[in-house]
């Protein structure tokens, strides 16, 4: 696949959910001058904890560093580092574009994708997709020729494969 | 005001803060008070704990931190909020750097007022975020006893580090309800993401104990992190077993004997030259809680070309974080070092012969020796003079504190360190002004121990005032000023690399006068600007115990710290004293 970027490195931080923590960690990366290229962050089903998932640059800083500083925070219980072969990675692209003649070749660009319509006046279209992120990188660049309202992207989440053991720093016993 | 007394078990958050610091075993508090803080102080008044009312609250953290540096425990700081709190920061982040465990208590305004801009109000845990090992909001009156608890715990356990806790007026006020419950103090921990405990990796220590062996020219490079660990014991067993040379950082001086024969000494900028280029040949670095920082390393890449690293840290993220060692042990320095003594013991192992490294070193020490040369008849006084005779005429076990420029450079190098605890300044800050109340801490810790500040004059108006501290709350620490009259490390640069173009450093022997203001201070205060007034004048000092003493000593402005590495510049060029220069 092209379009990966291995300076791109993707970490899922489950850290206590308490007020301050993703300012201690946005703190903790810039203070060390590590870039984060996307951040996400949800509750994970025990509301007792969050999910980070950051995606840093690694020619910032090497990924070991920033996970030993990362973990140091007393608030970060467990961090997995999900390379691109032993994760699975999505981005949410969502936009809105003005569709005066070209409605068929963006329907093919959303449907190549098995994106979905949200909502298609006659004039307008949204919709959305999820994908990899080098396929919503490759979607970007594609929807550059159009006439676009809105157009965002959720940053992304990551998730280990089946069958693989991915790098695991963790406080748990 | 309440009406109900601290033994009953309904209890208002004033008074919780104050039990729940009984719980944790404090015996001294130092502080200041000021509006958001002031219902803690109310409880105060009824309890045993001592509290020390200093005159900047930057003088009461760097007092918490002397008094963690001399016992190992806990300092413990509190203040109000808004400049009050910005004014500890400076001593937070000391601390921080140092690693030295501190709980520092800030009164915050009313929760209700918080992210109003109300009055004295700062974001306090947003500015020392990076600046503590961890801080709290406390919300509700019922977290204190818990939160006092885990701060007391983040900061004594694993890398040592200060923890803040920020306590809204609100919820410590007795009259409010809702700050009132049913006291409690927890007996357990529950942090799921602090796991600071790492077990002995059997297989590591085996291979650490293999390199051992191996090395023909091994140096233990030793930092802060053996003091935090209590470990100068087994050290000194260790370098013994293995005939191993030692070299002790700044933050580890008396953590293994000067007068030992394997003691090379301190490394870095100012190190002496054996201590640096016994690093530079060595074959085997064992890092055993230092943190190659770059007052020690010079040009990283220069750093040790032929050795082979063992780090030995607790903290996990200082391994590779400036060179990537051959063998990373996460542990306690102490546990380690223990282990891998175990070893060699019961296997009755065999070190490589260290004949030549040792006599290739003693070639160093005789040829490159720390020096100076006296001054002349009629002359100002050689710091480095007033600094051993100092030395010379105090029990072994005096603590000895410092500013920081050349008057601290040379305490490090001239005073002669035989025991742990007894050497306390501000490596990783460098923070001018902290000699003075960290002597008050240490002397609070230990008040049948002699302590020494060594000060610089710019040092010394930056803190003095905690002199007064020391007078009214009877804390005889003694300072010797290194009066140079100049921010001399400062103006030995701009003689070195500047054209001797002093720019801002002057700052005259005479004004203020040291010895009138410190008599107005409460202290005894002597000038001395002769040779043989030195001795003399030490002794008079040493004999007064019933409040601080100051001596102005008059020293000469022209004197640099040697042997000196240029900042960033490779360790192989180290610039000795210019009476070794030519054989250099
Ligand atoms: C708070 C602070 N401000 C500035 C500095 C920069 N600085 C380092 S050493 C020094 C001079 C110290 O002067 P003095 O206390 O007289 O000591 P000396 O070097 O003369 O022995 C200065 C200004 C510092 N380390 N800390
Ligand atoms: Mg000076």
């Amino acid at each position: 696949m092209s379009g990966i970027n291995r300076s791109l490195q993707t970490i899922a931080a489950l850290v206590e959910n308490r007020a301050g923590v993703l300012a201690r960690v946005s703190d903790l990366f810039a203070r060390r001058g590590y870039n984060i290229h996307s951040l996400t962050v949800a509750p994970t089903p025990d509301p007792a904890f969050s999910r980070i998932t950051i995606v840093v640059n690694v020619d910032s800083a090497p990924l070991e560093q920033v996970v030993k500083q990362l973990f140091k925070l007393v608030n970060v219980v467990e961090i997995e580092e999900l390379i691109h072969e032993a994760a699975y990675e999505r981005e949410l692209l969502i936009a809105v574009v003005n569709v005066a003649t070209n409605k068929p070749e963006l329907m093919s660009l959303i449907t190549n994708l098995n994106g979905n319509v949200l909502t298609d006046s006659d004039s307008q279209l949204a919709f959305s997709v999820e994908a990899n992120p080098s396929q919503i990188n490759q979607l970007e660049k594609q929807l550059e020729g159009f006439d676009i309202i809105s157009q965002q992207r959720s940053g992304r989440i990551a998730a280990p494969k089946i069958g693989v053991t991915v790098p695991k720093t963790t406080a748990k016993a | 005001m309440t009406t109900e007394k601290i033994s009953e078990k309904r209890i208002n958050g004033a008074q919780a803060v104050i039990k729940s610091l009984e719980m944790e075993g404090v015996e001294v508090i130092f502080g200041y008070p000021g509006g958001a803080i002031l219902p803690v102080y109310d409880p105060l008044i009824d309890t045993p704990i001592r509290h020390i009312l200093v005159r900047h609250e930057q003088g009461a953290g760097h007092m918490a931190e002397g008094y963690a540096h001399a016992t190992g425990k806990p300092g413990v700081c509190m203040v109000t909020s808004g400049p009050a709190a910005t004014n500890v920061v400076t001593a937070l982040a000391d601390a921080y750097l140092d690693s030295v465990p501190m709980v520092c208590i800030t009164g915050q305004v009313a929760l209700p007022n918080i992210g109003t801009d109300a009055f004295q109000e700062v974001d306090t845990t947003g500015i020392t975020r990076s600046i503590t090992k961890h801080n709290y909001l406390v919300t509700k009156a019922e977290d204190i006893p818990r939160i006092i608890h885990e701060a007391f715990h983040i900061a004594t356990t694993g890398r040592p580090g200060p923890v803040l806790v920020d306590i809204p007026k609100s919820i410590v006020a007795a009259n409010n309800p809702d700050a009132h419950f049913d006291w409690y103090y927890p007996d357990t921990i529950d942090l799921p993401g602090y796991n600071p405990e790492f077990e002995i990796n059997v297989e590591q220590i085996n291979q650490a104990v293999e390199m051992l062996l191996e090395a023909e020219r091994p140096v233990l490079y030793v930092g802060g992190g053996v003091l935090k660990a209590r470990a100068a014991e087994v050290l000194l067993e260790l370098a013994e077993l293995g005939d191993i040379p030692v070299v002790t950082t700044l933050m580890a001086r008396g953590a293994f004997p000067d007068s030992h024969e394997l003691c090379l000494g301190m490394p870095g900028m100012h190190g002496n030259y054996t201590a640096i280029t016994a690093i530079q040949k060595s074959d085997l670095l064992i890092a055993m809680g230092s943190r190659f920082d770059d007052r020690v390393t010079g040009k990283v890449d220069a750093f040790a070309p032929e050795a082979k690293v063992v780090h030995v840290d607790i903290d996990p993220a200082e391994h590779g974080k400036i060179r990537a060692p051959e063998l990373a042990i996460a542990g306690d320095c102490n546990d380690v070092m223990k282990a891998i003594v175990a070893k060699i013991v019961s296997d009755s192992a065999k070190f490589a012969d260290h004949t030549a490294w040792r006599d290739t070193i003693r070639g160093w020490q005789e040829r490159y020796p720390l020096v100076y040369e006296q001054s002349e008849e009629g002359e100002y006084l050689k710091p480095q003079f007033v600094i051993e005779q100092i030395a010379q005429s105090c029990p072994a076990d005096t603590i000895v504190t410092a500013g920081v420029g050349q008057h601290q450079m040379w305490a490090s190098q001239f005073w002669k360190f035989d025991h742990p605890y007894t050497w306390i300044n501000s490596g990783g800050l460098g923070t001018m002004g902290f000699s003075i109340p960290a002597a008050i801490g240490a002397k609070a810790a230990m008040p049948d121990r002699m302590v020494w500040a060594i000060d610089g004059d710019g040092c010394f108006q930056m803190t003095a005032q905690e002199l007064i501290t020391a007078a009214v709350d009877k804390i005889p620490v003694k300072v010797a000023l290194i009066n140079n009259a100049y921010l001399g490390m400062v103006r030995q640069w701009q003689e070195l690399f500047y054209d001797e173009r002093y720019s801002e450093v002057h700052f005259g022997y005479d004004v203020p006068d040291y010895v009138k203001w410190s008599e107005s201070m409460g202290c005894a205060a002597f000038k001395v600007d002769k040779i043989d007034d030195v001795r003399s004048t030490i002794d008079k000092a040493n004999a007064i115990n019933d409040r601080p003493v100051v001596i102005d000593f008059r020293c000469l402005s022209s004197e640099k710290v040697y042997p000196m590495v240029v900042a960033g510049g490779p360790n192989d060029d180290v610039i000795v004293h210019p009476s070794q220069a030519e054989e250099n």
